[in-house]
């Protein structure tokens, strides 16, 4: 008993408790690079991105030159211009969407994460139709981080308008349906909406996102319809107007 | 550990702490900038693509 109270003599902890000393420090680090991750994915990219995306548009504007905000341009009756896509990867055209926060992004050719969707908006599939052609103008874009460009997908309601804008034209398209799927459901973006062996007949357009918020267990998607088009040198599209106002 | 890093740090009480302040700073630059770039596709929260195509990134 006598023993314990003596004061031991002081050469620093045993090794075992330097050992756990050790241990406890590393996953104190671990805990911290875990919250620095977390601070990157869920933050930073999107400071990243939405710089990167800015830029994009500020030099799209340079580019095809200021439209008219004031007067709506007529819809046009004729077959919708084809866009020229550019080339993979490059950003071709801006999408809007008057329901969501940032209503404005651009749109780039290619469904590339480090090409296209984690640094400049949204991606065209592809294989899938272009603007205005009858088949499915199908677009994926991230719904949290990276700027995350679809966030308020799940606010789209029937009738809702879409519309693409390139150097040359407007294409508004009202919104028919949402749906949540698997990630394996290729049908959505298939030429005839769901049915991936029929021939197309309608000129549609498609989303898909990520489902749920932070996860990508199911997707979101969005499907439209194409309404009309209008000329860039007119003015903007009538689905524009009211937000323009606000 | 890292009591042993700080001690080990030459120059006086405020050099050691800038020190320490300018090594943690780098330390966050390299994994935002190098690091968490690399390792983000395999995450399982990154993707929004349907098809067999997402097959190669995080799914």
């Amino acid at each position: 008993m006598a023993r314990r109270s003596t004061p031991t003599h002081r050469h620093g902890p045993g090794p075992l408790a330097a050992a756990i000393g050790i241990v406890g420090e590393l996953l104190l680090t671990l805990g911290a690079l875990l919250l620095l991750f977390l601070v990157w994915q869920l933050w930073w990219t999107d400071v990243v991105a939405d710089r990167e995306q800015s830029g994009i548009i500020a030099g799209l504007q340079d580019d095809w030159g200021s439209v008219d905000q004031e007067t709506i341009a007529p819809a046009q009756d004729g077959p919708p211009p084809r866009p020229d896509t550019l080339g993979e990867n490059r950003v071709w055209g801006t999408m809007h969407v008057p329901t969501f926060d940032r209503d404005t992004f651009p749109l780039a050719e290619g469904v590339s994460l480090e090409e296209v969707l984690n640094v400049k908006g949204a991606g065209h599939y592809p294989d899938t139709a272009l603007p205005g052609e009858v088949g499915n103008f199908s677009v994926a874009g991230h719904r949290n981080t990276y700027g995350r460009v679809f966030e308020d997908i799940a606010s789209l309601q029937p009738g809702d308008p879409i519309v693409v804008e390139t150097a040359d034209a407007f294409y508004v398209y009202e919104v028919t349906e949402s749906l949540i799927v698997d990630p394996s459901a290729v049908e959505v973006i298939a030429p005839a909406p769901g049915e991936p062996d029929a021939e197309p007949t309608e000129q549609m357009m498609t989303l898909t996102a990520c489902h749920p918020m932070y996860s990508a267990r199911e997707r979101y998607i969005v499907h439209a319809e194409f309404a009309y088009w209008t000329d860039r040198a007119d003015g903007i599209p009538e689905a524009l107007a009211t937000t323009e106002e606000t | 550990m890292y009591a042993w890093m700080f001690r080990h740090l030459p120059g006086p009480l405020w050099a050691r702490i800038l020190l320490t302040v300018v090594l943690l700073v780098l330390i966050v630059v390299a994994l935002f900038g190098w690091v968490f770039p690399a390792i983000a596709p395999y995450m399982p929260f990154n993707d929004g693509l349907v098809g067999a195509d997402t097959a190669g990134t995080a799914d």
